[in-house]
């Protein structure tokens, strides 16, 4: 495999701009107890061939950020602001039945739980089909099944055209996850959505889900957003990282930037905290303290204050995320912290880690 | 595969397992069960742990690793084998036999969720294995359980709270309380911090360290994620297929793994540095 990714060609259409544009992305939720911004001002944007992965815990947006942009989040007590763009095209205000149209055969999405995202009564290959043929009932039953033999062979399923009759529980979790990739690819996609794709997997097995989305990202140019809490994952498959915290991207840059030169003290704590098998173990692993905010109950000022060893006065404003180091504009981050003070205080014992309070 | 393990403390081993077979039926048949298979679960493993050591516990799901901690402590019954506790036999006893020796041997799970009742309240959920070992009653106890939920990071306010006012990284806290409440010298530690946030992982794994430093503990610590594995543990041992197939120093399990299955597994761990696993990637390009 090649070091270097040859991006697809964009497809034609729709002028010069960005294949996927999310812009100013805000979401909150009506809830009993008030309301909650799970997403507070997201932007980015996705060319054909690359990959994008959005990291955060439990809480931080990530995945209500992913879900909103084919319009899982719609509901009653919901209330979305914003922009979302696919080639042009403004998907937050189309109705539930243009949307449809969208899901699948632009935009596919993968979750983390395959053994939950399938049906259970069904067989995979009749869920592959009923996909297909959803979104072109022209297209017969043989040759939508036809394809889908095609598809879950180039997913990686041994034996496709025995397997294509399994029901879901013949398979192992990690051939659950390929059936679902290949239902996504069924329809074709210009982008594809992974929503924490390997977390319920062994590592073997996630290292062959990561590798197969990997080579349809370069060998079909397909456009990726992953969404995940593991920076080694992040580090394996990613061009571009966003981390997200208290439903705010924190830190935008490209994988060498967020794991060589992190500015935001947060994305320090997640590098620091890291096990790894590369470098000598640290007498104590060194910790993020405290717990992630609710979002309920936001800190005033930058999110991440309450758990910053290195909070001080400015901290009470909101930072906005900016180019801070002048010679990188695409990297950008929000802590008001000078970058030579920066580059001082996220070395501890040789890596980059969070100081503990004392 | 036999390992009688290092027997540089004094005193031997204080949990010593050997030929620990698990096997369950596969049952066919309407009326009548016949048996027509077995899963073997665990498989014929034998380890030992010496007093004040960590034992890590690696395997992929499957491997048998849950199983082998639930026979060991008894939890479920072996097939055969024995199970050795500060040299006494445990295989085989009776619930009652039982009952004082699970003063002496706790567990933490891996799902800070399901593992506690929801209907109880904090200081019932730690404390009632103190009142069931009759270990202290009335105003002792409370006082007993307020300092153990101080002493895993919690506030001893927490007493008459009900685990759903708590997160994740606060509930494996109140599990780690509970299993300490009677003062074991072993525990197994099954997946403690495989379903936290990675913020809160390192401190679930820095708290389980600093309380083997206080109070003695021996860990055996079971995970599938052979990084946190590395770090918390003094030896490894690797399983699959319901075998041990290596045990070694954790820094050389790590560095140098001998068995085929350990350095696949070591291969397969993202490594969270772009340079090197571009690097690796290109050399596993080349010679695969």
């Amino acid at each position: 495999m090649s070091a270097t990714p040859e991006t697809a060609p964009a497809p034609s259409g729709a002028g010069a701009g960005p294949l996927l544009a999310v812009e100013n992305l805000r979401v909150g939720f009506a809830t009993e107890d008030g309301r909650v911004q799970a997403v507070d001002g997201v932007n980015f944007e996705l060319e054909p061939g690359e990959v994008l992965a959005i990291v955060g815990e439990s809480g931080s947006g990530k995945s209500v950020t992913a879900q909103t942009i084919i319009g899982l989040t719609r509901s009653p007590n919901s209330h979305i602001e914003g922009s979302v763009r696919l080639s042009g095209d403004e998907l937050t205000t189309k109705s539930e039945r243009e949307l449809q149209k969208v899901r699948g055969s632009k935009i596919a999405m993968i979750f983390q739980d395959p053994m939950t995202s399938l049906n259970p009564v069904y067989t995979v290959g009749k869920q592959i089909v009923e996909a297909i043929r959803a979104h072109d009932s022209s297209i017969g039953r043989s040759s939508a099944r036809e394809q889908a033999v095609e598809l879950l062979g180039a997913v990686g399923i041994p034996d496709a055209e025995r397997r294509v009759n399994d029901y879901p529980h013949e398979f192992s979790g990690g051939m659950r996850q390929r059936a679902m990739i290949a239902m996504g690819l069924a329809l074709e996609p210009s982008v594809l959505i992974a929503d924490e794709p390997t977390t319920a997997l062994d590592v073997t097995i996630q290292a062959q889900i990561l590798h197969l989305i990997q080579d349809l990202n370069r060998s079909r140019g397909l456009a990726t957003i992953l969404i995940t809490h593991d920076l080694g994952v992040v580090a394996e498959v990613a061009d571009r990282v966003l981390v997200m915290y208290g439903g705010k991207v924190v830190e935008q840059g490209t994988l060498d930037d967020i794991f060589y030169d992190p500015q935001h003290p947060y994305t320090w704590g997640l590098l620091g905290s890291l096990t790894r098998l590369d470098q000598p173990r640290p007498h104590r692993l060194p910790q993020i303290s405290g717990a992630p905010p609710s979002l309920l109950n936001l800190p005033k000022g930058c999110a991440f204050r309450p758990r910053c060893p290195h909070e001080f006065g400015k901290c009470k404003e909101v930072p906005g995320l900016d180019p801070r180091l002048p010679e990188d504009p695409n990297h950008r981050d929000r802590c008001w912290l000078e970058p030579e003070q920066k580059r001082k205080l996220r070395e501890i014992e040789g890596r980059i880690g969070l100081e503990e309070p004392t | 595969m036999s390992d009688v393990g290092s027997t540089s403390t004094a005193g031997g081993p204080l949990l010593e397992v050997t030929d620990l077979v698990k096997h369950f039926p596969i049952k066919s048949g309407l009326l009548i069960d016949r048996e027509v298979d077995q899963v073997r679960a665990v498989d014929g493993i034998s380890f030992s742990v010496n007093k004040g050591e960590t034992l890590g516990l690696v395997g992929e799901s499957g491997s048998g690793k849950s199983t082998a901690c639930r026979a060991v402590l008894q939890l479920l019954k072996p097939t055969s084998g024995s199970v050795k506790f500060e040299g006494q036999e445990i295989a085989g006893l009776s619930r009652r036999e039982l009952r004082p020796l699970r003063r002496e041997m706790q567990m933490i799970f891996q799902d800070p969720y399901a593992s506690l009742n929801p209907r109880k309240r904090v200081g019932q959920i730690v404390g009632d294995q103190l009142k069931i070992q009759k270990v202290a009653s009335g105003k002792a106890l409370r006082t007993r359980v307020e300092e153990l939920l101080e002493r895993v990071g919690l506030s001893p306010e927490h007493y008459n709270r009900f685990p759903h006012e708590f997160s994740g990284g606060q509930r494996q806290r109140i599990g780690i309380a509970r299993a300490l409440a009677l003062g074991p010298k072993l525990v197994f530690c099954d997946e403690p911090v495989s379903a936290l946030d990675v913020s809160i992982q390192a401190q679930i794994v820095n708290l389980l360290d600093d309380l083997q430093d206080e109070m003695g503990l021996t860990y055996v610590f079971v995970a599938h994620d052979i990084g946190v594995v590395r770090h918390i543990s003094d030896r490894i041992a690797v399983m699959n297929h319901g075998k041990i197939v290596e045990t070694g120093e954790a820094d050389q399990v790590c560095e140098h793994p001998r068995d085929a299955y350990t350095k696949k597994l070591l291969a397969a761990v993202p490594i969270p540095d772009p340079r090197e696993s571009r690097a690796r990637r290109e050399r596993a390009g080349t010679t695969g």
